[in-house]
């Protein structure tokens, strides 16, 4: 926001009368009134609308990121199979972030410079959101953000369709406490922003219940040995294991688990992760994570009419042995969400449906009612799911009102 | 300056390429393509001062380094900490718990700026850094390995460690340097908007102009007695240390020399990236650099600039046209020049053009003059 008084200013005494000449060929699209949907310029024309579709599909996140991709595009698909947005028909172009952030940066400039996209539905990891958001600010674009993510972030130019990291950390570790009566906490995690921020909050959480923390630990990322660790935590003996670790490493950390002959059915200790959905299990292997506690807003198994026929329109499209994550989900929003906002305001441009964002709701959204908040964020519920052998979730609690989402807790401001 | 009749057709030769580098880089480039197309240029350009780097010290001093996004990555983290320490002014930072202080460090609950951080409130200590810390580091690294005559490969393999660990280092300590994130949302160059398409024209006006004079300083060091030395040693280096040169302080010079250069790339790059990450210091991009060097032609200095903007803009224009098949597309690049034409483009154009170009200029009648460069480049084809 403040931003914007600053460059104002400084553009118009740097560019002066050329400056100014070329600022009104620019706007006069919109002086003109030619299109009352579409006041700034962006790619829309009476039939069609473009928007941008900016995650990884080469490199290491792409076996994550796919997922997202095919939850946008089916959206998109079933928006204009209902007519589209305004009586337009979306239309997308994708771009590839190559798991490189300044890939992603140079897209984005790409998608909203070049193509005038009227959104874009992109992102997974928080260094490539870091690295396409001065981007999304200069150029006043609007990103729907799927991944769950550390929080201390609100931009006016980002909607997060995932949760804060408060919303996946606060209830779970509230219910082990309560049902588990777990007193001693062991927080692992792969080194990097997410894992650091989510454990600090767990921590402090965990603290203010006068329960301890007896180990915290951080591997890089791909790492492959946790036999020392897991020693560590047969000493402790810690009630939860509370495991944030991403990626590749997974699949060695629970099979170096159940090879050291913790058997997660038993729960001592009981494991309660926060980055393990169901697209994760298909690589680590149902029968090794089998018993662990997983934190999402979402499951596949969750059982309501709007998530049975997700399910079912993702096979459809997608295939039969397709499994649906926390994140897939939260992609899905993105399109549905910016449909009720352009609905809302009645037109295209990014301002106008930055007003009316805070109370957007959806209700036929697969993880049941959602609404966005003002602080660009999601109300959700929380729910914890145990997994199962078939690699599946079985949904075991979830909170009765959906979460206030809160990127800036207490004492991370 | 001994001027030989040989020596002098070739440096005319060698200005005339010179100056039409000069005239796309500065001319037809900016009349072309719009601001956006012209600032991923300018990117490129920040990659081609490595591969220049590389030429000296692999292509002319044998020094194969595994590990020159260590000094791009050091030299653009020097110029992002000035740019952060801009950008997190006490009134900009206000809602924070300790204001004044960049935004990545009060997440990480540290509330005081560390020492290594302070003096990068200062431009001038700044643009010193750049080149400085880069250079320093290099030194200790020539040093303790050249002096010890580890070379060739053992070389390679050390500087691909070196890359891991400041890597490691980097998203390990991420309240002092914003971990995996790097270093994000930079605005302002003392009070200068560098985010708009005017700043991003003029910065890639400075980049080219750094850059061609880059050249010409490289230029000058491999036409002196210096890089006759540089490429004896390359070819055969008992003998040159026989003939009592120190050996050692030649390849730490050049190592030193293509650091530097590196670090003013990676300056220019975060000034026109905006941001500046880890991802740039780690094995993938230091390797990555190593082949715009080789497909440019690791002898040549301006086949290096071509390299680094040929493999950069292939890259976006694969991945812009085919994005899921793009990387298959870059894959097969590499793969051609590696058989085809193992000298990559200067060598092809050595290898086709040049003898064209003589046919046409032979029949002007001025045949005469050129066979006369013919030896010096029979001696840089060969391995």
């Amino acid at each position: 926001m403040t931003r914007a008084k600053v460059t104002a200013p400084g553009l118009k005494r740097r560019l002066g009368w050329a400056g100014l000449l070329a600022w009104a060929a620019l706007g006069l699209p919109g002086v003109s009134g030619a299109d009352e949907v579409n006041s700034t310029g962006l790619a829309v024309t009476d039939d069609t609308v473009k928007v941008g579709i900016l995650h990884s599909i080469t490199g290491t996140m792409a076996i994550s990121e796919t997922g997202s991709v095919q939850a946008e595009k089916l959206a998109i698909e079933q928006i204009n199979a209902q007519g589209g947005v305004l009586g337009r028909k979306i239309e997308y172009i994708q771009e590839d972030g190559a798991s490189d952030w300044p890939t992603f940066a140079e897209k984005a400039r790409k998608l909203l410079v070049n193509d005038k996209v009227a959104t874009v539905f992109g992102c997974w990891t928080s260094a490539s959101r870091k690295a396409v958001l001065p981007v999304f600010e200069q150029y006043n674009g609007m990103l729907y953000y799927p991944t769950f993510y550390e929080g201390l972030e609100q931009s006016p130019n980002v909607i997060y369709t995932g949760q804060e990291a408060t919303q996946q950390i606060l209830a779970s570790i509230d219910w082990v406490v309560k049902e588990k009566g777990a007193k001693t906490f062991y927080l692992l995690g792969s080194d990097y922003i997410w894992p650091r921020t989510s454990n600090k909050i767990a921590r402090k959480h965990i603290e203010k219940k006068g329960l301890k923390v007896v180990g915290e630990e951080y591997y890089p990322l791909g790492h492959t040995q946790f036999n020392s660790v897991i020693n560590k935590i047969k000493l402790r003996k810690p009630d939860v294991i509370f495991a944030s670790v991403v990626g590749g490493s997974n699949v060695a950390f629970y099979k170096q688990l159940k090879a050291a002959g913790i058997d997660l059915t038993k729960e001592k200790p009981l494991l309660l992760t926060i980055s393990v959905t169901e697209d994760e299990i298909l690589g680590i292997g149902g029968e090794n994570v089998e018993g662990a506690y997983a934190s999402m807003k979402y499951f596949q198994s969750l059982n309501n009419p709007n998530n049975e026929a997700f399910v079912k329109a993702f096979k459809e499209r997608w295939g039969d042995d397709i499994v649906i994550g926390d994140v897939t989900q939260a992609a899905y929003l993105g399109p549905w969400l910016w449909k009720a906002a352009v609905e809302e305001a009645g037109s295209f441009d990014v301002d106008k449906i930055r007003e009316v964002f805070p109370g957007i709701e959806l209700k036929t959204a697969p993880e049941g009612y959602v609404r966005i908040h003002e602080n660009h964020h999601l109300w959700s519920k929380a729910r914890i799911g145990q997994a199962q052998k078939d690699g599946q979730y079985k949904v075991v609690y979830e909170t009765e009102d959906l979460m206030e989402p809160d990127p800036f807790p207490e004492g991370y401001k | 300056m001994k001027t030989t009749p040989s020596a002098s057709s070739l440096m005319s030769r060698e200005n005339l390429y010179f100056l039409v580098l000069a005239a796309l880089l500065l001319l037809v480039f900016p009349v072309l393509l719009d601001a956006f197309r012209l600032n991923l240029v300018g990117k490129y350009l920040t990659y081609a001062f490595v591969a220049v780097g590389l030429v000296l010290c692999w292509g002319k001093g044998g020094i194969l380094s595994l590990g020159q996004g260590v000094f791009f990555g050091l030299g653009g983290y020097c110029m992002a900490m000035f740019l952060k320490l801009e950008a997190s002014s006490p009134e900009a930072t206000a809602s924070q718990s300790t204001p004044g202080i960049p935004d990545f460090m009060d997440w990480n609950q540290v509330t005081e700026l560390p020492w290594f951080w302070q003096p990068f409130h200062s431009f001038s200590f700044t643009l010193i850094a750049v080149v400085m810390v880069p250079v320093i580091l290099a030194l200790i690294i020539g040093v303790a390995m050249f002096k010890r005559r580890v070379g060739g490969v053992y070389f390679a393999i050390i500087t691909q460690a070196i890359a891991a660990i400041l890597t490691i280092l980097i998203i390990g300590q991420q309240g002092f340097t914003g971990g995996a994130n790097g270093i994000t949302d930079l605005r302002t160059l003392m009070g200068w908007d560098i985010r708009g398409n005017e700043a991003k024209t003029v910065l890639y006006f400075v980049t080219a102009g750094l850059l061609l004079a880059c050249v010409l300083l490289a230029r000058h060091v491999l036409g002196s007695k210096l890089g006759r030395i540089l490429v004896a040693m390359r070819d055969q280096e008992d003998r040159v240390r026989f003939s009592g040169y120190d050996v050692a302080s030649f390849k730490v010079f050049v190592f030193c020399l293509a650091a530097a250069l590196s670090g003013i790339g990676g300056a220019l790059f975060t000034l026109q990236v905006g941001f500046m990450s880890p991802s740039f210091v780690g094995i993938v991009p230091s390797i990555e650099m190593v082949i715009f060097c080789a497909v440019g032609g690791r002898h040549s200095l301006l086949g290096a600039v071509y390299g680094a903007l040929l493999v950069n803009a292939a890259k976006t224009g694969f991945s812009e046209s085919f994005p899921e098949l793009w990387l298959y597309a870059m894959g097969a690049l590499f793969i051609a020049v590696v058989l085809a034409f193992p000298n990559g483009i200067a060598g092809l154009y050595q290898r086709y053009l040049m003898p064209l170009e003589k046919k046409i200029l032979g029949g002007l009648g001025k045949a005469a003059r050129t066979p006369s460069t013919a030896p010096a480049r029979q001696m840089e084809e060969t391995p």
